[in-house]
């Protein structure tokens, strides 16, 4: 029997099937974070459950924490009782705390896998709709709810109906300047925002083959955009010689032996998939969202679509989108001013993502009248980004240069625009309010953000980088 | 959970597609542990930034202030999976939401909460949104789960499916927790065979310490 790799983790992590149907899928790694551990928590001790595997469970204070420089767990008084609520719960149940002030706090998803908390072929379960940022790795990784975390917490395992299945065929050498952010949100628009609902994506191609791991991260990070329920890519070399050594992944004959499994961790060759999709990288240019959903998508030297070239179902959702945006059709993007960028969030704040900003940044200003900062995805990345005086870059042109969480990506933790403020963003979701009431969010790429924020304007930034 | 067995409400149609949860249950500024649900859902469509009510919107209308049916178009609950987006709408006592389509993880939050997701097909969909349109709130609909069956104002009842399991759990309010530890046996022997076949999963230590 021909089998996908979802197939093969999902078979060899089915602990059983329960009375109503669902299969029981065990969860080799738990990570919670602040905003939703407490009701879990509370909820456990009503019943008088414990927590079944406090060792396999972790947890990052990152959602509700300021990252202004200097912060602690006050400077956002919406997030303090969460905070502490999350810290005490820890503290009783056992569970190893990434908390404020820890030298490697920061987003969930960036520090489980620089840990090796999250290994290839495990299954993963995260609070967050972004939990699958850990796909990049080989994991298969479930978003879930507050209920559904307490209810992993009491029994390790997941009761979920099985997923279909999605490959997706990533093809061609991309362009200078283009990174997975891009090809994400080509995905995004052709496929739409439900377009793999149900479906647990698997990433493949030549485009993949080359891509380091913290782009495949990126990419699979955004794999819920388009309604995904889980979103991986194949463990291969550049995936282990990126996870050896870290200090969660197995030592000496461990790692042989688990290093021997990761390596049959791949679709057999002619397994089928539930539905296929294909796309040519070769040709993309850097992406940019124009309206206020992720698929709402259009090259960099493209313009505001009209209403007719949209699709009659969405027209009535874009028609809303240019009045929240304050954009006619058959307006160009490049060059919109903008008033604020912001580099950071789960998908674009790994280092990689940092020297791209950087490379673009050294030498030059921020704008005029430009709020500009980067907040780095955990505390690792940004003390390794100081050690390559990457803080110093972003520093001399003006960036602030933040302490590492979820930042200004959902405003959870008091950081936002302002009303009417045009927003550069390199995070996930650019719907109407989230960086703030009446903030319009443009996503896009770290390169094409950085380049903005020296331009003032929305920028492409291979033209940019041409005219230094 | 609060079983679910029938709901007699009025009927508010949202006629949008791909609301997400941001929408529905947006991150206030004034976020504590014991969040108000009921101010929180929609609440930057419902209320202006000095707090007065926008009028406009479809539950701030008179005829739709106390809906408890909320029908609305595809993929209803995107985005992020903050179950407050389900939370808010009990906490105003919407207890089923008639959708063309939902996000993975709001259905499944919906489950989890007593919450009826109904999905209908495109053409009972167009038919039921326009009967909910076309009686403005006058008359209350009943959501029957144990008939399968939503009868109201307009026209005949319209069957609407959902799978058994769910319905099962939703009828009898049962405890997911409960019916899941009933398998402990088998989660205890999964992890055994775990700790030979992957032990490198059943041990997550940092090997600095």
């Amino acid at each position: 029997m021909l089998r996908t790799l979802f197939d093969k983790i999902w078979d060899s992590h089915r602990v059983g099937q329960r009375a109503d149907g669902r299969d029981l899928l065990y969860i080799d790694r738990h990570v919670l974070h602040e905003l939703h551990a407490h009701h879990a928590f509370a909820q456990l001790e009503k019943q008088g459950r414990p927590v079944r595997r406090a060792d396999l469970t972790f947890a990052v204070q990152d959602h509700t924490v300021a990252t202004k420089p200097g912060r602690d767990e006050t400077t956002n008084p919406g997030g303090t009782a969460f905070i502490k609520a999350m810290r005490e719960g820890c503290r009783k149940n056992g569970i190893r705390l990434f908390d404020v002030g820890d030298r490697e706090q920061g987003i969930c998803h960036v520090v489980a896998p620089e840990l090796g908390i999250v290994l290839p072929g495990a299954t993963h379960a995260v609070p967050d709709s972004h939990a699958s940022t850990v796909g990049g790795l080989g994991a298969l990784a479930f978003g879930c709810g507050t209920t559904e975390l307490g209810h992993i917490l009491a029994t390790q395992v997941i009761a979920m109906k099985r997923p279909k299945r999605m490959r997706v065929r990533l093809d061609g050498a991309l362009g200078a300047h283009v990174s997975a952010k891009d090809i994400a949100l080509r995905l995004i628009a052709d496929l739409g925002v439900a377009g793999a609902r149900g479906f647990a994506v698997e990433y493949t191609g030549s485009a993949i083959a080359a891509m380091p791991i913290e782009q495949r991260m990126t990419l699979c990070n955004l794999n819920i955009e388009m309604g995904g329920r889980s979103g991986f890519v194949a463990p291969d070399d550049s995936t282990f010689a990126w996870l050896e050594g870290r200090p969660y992944v197995p030592q000496g004959e461990m790692w042989d032996r688990a290093l021997a499994h990761w390596r049959t961790l791949r679709t057999d060759d002619g397994a089928a998939f539930d539905r296929e999709v294909a796309l040519d990288c070769s040709a993309l240019e850097p992406q940019i969202t124009w309206g206020t959903d992720p698929s709402q998508v259009v090259g960099i030297t493209g313009k505001v679509p009209a209403p007719e070239t949209i699709d009659a179902s969405r027209r009535a959702a874009a028609a809303s989108a240019f009045s929240y945006m304050g954009l006619a059709p058959g307006t160009p993007l490049a060059g919109l001013p903008v008033h604020r960028v912001f580099i950071g969030s789960c998908t674009n704040s790994r280092l990689p993502d940092l020297e791209v900003a950087a490379t673009i940044v050294k030498g030059r200003r921020v704008a005029d009248g430009v709020f500009a900062m980067v907040v780095p995805g955990s505390s690792s990345v940004k003390r390794e980004a100081e050690a390559a005086g990457l803080d110093r870059i972003f520093r001399d042109a003006g960036f602030l240069w933040g302490e590492s969480g979820c930042s200004m990506c959902a405003g959870g933790n008091g950081d936002r625009g302002e009303p009417g403020e045009r927003i550069v963003s390199t995070t996930n979701r650019n719907f109407e309010n989230r960086q703030g009431p009446k903030v319009r969010t443009h996503l896009a790429s770290p390169a094409t953000a950085a380049a903005s924020a020296i331009a003032g304007r929305i920028a492409d930034v291979r033209h940019l980088v041409g005219s230094h | 959970m609060q079983p679910f067995t029938s709901h007699t409400a009025i009927a508010a149609p949202l006629l949008v597609d791909d609301m997400n949860t941001d929408q529905i249950a947006p991150f206030l500024p004034s976020r504590n542990l014991k969040d108000d649900y009921k101010v929180m859902l929609f609440h930057r469509q419902r209320f202006r930034e000095d707090g007065s009510e926008i009028a406009e919107f479809v539950l701030n209308k008179p005829q739709f202030r106390n809906a408890g049916i909320l029908v609305t178009g595809n993929n209803f609950g995107a985005g992020s999976s903050r179950e407050s987006a389900v939370w808010s709408m009990l906490a105003n006592n919407i207890r089923v939401i008639v959708a063309k389509s939902f996000a993975d993880i709001y259905r499944e939050n919906c489950l989890q909460n007593g919450l009826l997701p109904i999905v209908l097909g495109a053409d009972d969909a167009d038919g039921f949104i326009a009967r909910v349109v076309a009686d403005n709130g006058a008359t209350p609909f009943t959501v029957d789960l144990v008939s399968q069956r939503i009868a109201g104002p307009g026209g005949p009842d319209i069957a609407f499916e959902i799978p058994a399991a769910d319905r099962t759990r939703l009828l009898e309010g049962l405890d997911d927790i409960g019916m899941t530890m009933k398998h402990i046996d088998e989660i205890v022997r999964f992890e055994q065979q775990a700790a030979t076949t992957q032990p490198w999963l059943q041990r997550a230590s940092d090997s600095r310490r």
